[in-house]
């Protein structure tokens, strides 16, 4: 699992790539709440992510509930149909603002 | 009937026997089970259904033959090997198996304890998200002796699936349930092999859950499998023990007079 965070404009990016799985979603959730940190709304890019289980949700879950208590937006990028599969049947894929691209998520928050 | 491997099977038995002692109650058994395939395993009482489950978790020691779960050869009585397959399994037992002495919350997060060295924070979110999946929100801090029997079923498969394993077995799911709530239960199984693809193994003799929720049915009989089909082939089998299972005909008895004269008779020394 590779992660790598930089920032685009007001967007700070975290882009991930591979498997996440209980053995590397520690590292996701430290990626994600240093990544909030930069002050800056947070997008993260999953399109290179082909598989994520329950303790990557749990991570992405917390990092948006830390974004809201700092009063930045958080959103997923690029989201693939297996890691969708998993979002829906948790439910969240309601919850999590989800969009194709870096403009239609800057855009949706203005 | 054996089933050709599709080259995709997740749990393959190879002629296995075990048995208890000098009891041997299952023959020979040889079946395998495919990704993703929800496969029930029936019987009457004294087929073996729940020795075969037992050998596949590793629970007891089998006699000759072999398993292999996920590709790999399954040993029992390796602890280091075992842990770390069961790290892939999930299993369902009959009553429940909480711990009377922590909440459902505590209970479904004992495998991530045990298995993994995930944050609090984060071992909170997943049980609630399985306790969410299984309709129980909210009762994490519950006590098992506070909840019906539906409700430890459920906090049971919660606990059974937190690691989000591949291979997840039930046994006898069905059990002491009334038949909404069973059916509720048959329907949470579907969803979650449908979202997550986990191969899900059932042992149960409640027949309407499984040609409900069953791809294929593996029937036993006397410790040796009588058929292994999809819903539709078991329902047209002209095996009569298939038949009489599906009709719910009691056994027919085999009588030897002769036989049946010397066991009330016979003087123990």
């Amino acid at each position: 699992m590779e992660s790598q965070t930089h920032k685009e404009g007001s967007n700070t990016i975290l882009t991930l790539s591979g498997e996440i799985d209980f053995h590397v979603s520690p590292k996701v959730r430290e990626a994600v709440l240093a990544g909030l940190d930069e002050g800056q709304n947070l997008l993260v890019d999953l399109s290179g992510v082909s598989y994520i289980d329950s303790s990557g949700i749990a991570s992405l879950v917390e990092g948006f509930q830390h974004a809201k208590g700092k009063s930045l937006s958080f959103a997923l990028l690029g989201v693939r149909d297996g890691v969708m599969s998993v979002l829906k049947l948790t439910r969240l894929d309601k919850v999590f603002p989800m969009f194709d691209s870096v403009e239609a998520a800057t855009a949706a928050n203005k | 009937m054996t089933q050709a491997t599709s080259g995709n099977a997740v749990i393959e038995v190879e002629n296995l026997v075990a048995g208890y002692g000098d009891r041997t109650v299952l023959n020979g058994i040889t079946l395998s089970v495919d990704s993703g395939e929800i496969r029930v395993i029936m019987g009457g009482s004294g087929s073996g259904k729940t020795t075969l489950l037992r050998s596949l978790l590793g629970l007891k020691e089998i006699a000759a033959g072999s398993i292999h779960l996920l590709g790999k050869k399954f040993h029992y009585g390796y602890p280091k090997h075992m842990s770390e397959v069961r790290r892939q399994m999930g299993v369902a037992f009959q009553g429940g198996a909480l711990f009377g002495s922590m909440t459902v919350g505590e209970n479904i997060r004992l495998p991530l304890r045990e298995h993994t060295r995930l944050d609090e924070n984060t071992m909170r979110i997943m049980t609630r998200i399985k306790l969410e999946l299984v309709n129980l929100a909210g009762f994490e801090d519950l006590m098992p002796s506070e909840l019906s029997g539906g409700m430890i079923k459920r906090a049971a498969l919660a606990r059974a699936i937190i690691l989000d394993p591949k291979l997840l077995f039930f046994d006898e799911p069905s059990a002491g349930l009334d038949p909404i709530t069973s059916a509720e239960l048959d329907e949470l199984i579907l969803r979650v092999r449908d979202a997550t693809k986990t191969t899900i193994v059932v042992v149960t003799h409640e027949l309407e859950s499984a040609l409900k929720i069953a791809d294929r049915i593996t029937v036993l009989g006397k410790g040796e499998v009588l058929m292994t089909g999809t819903v539709e082939e078991i329902r047209n089998s002209d095996d009569s023990r298939i038949q009489d299972m599906l009709n719910r005909r009691p056994r027919e008895e085999d009588q030897d007079p002769e036989e049946y004269l010397r066991r009330l008779t016979t003087m123990q020394h």
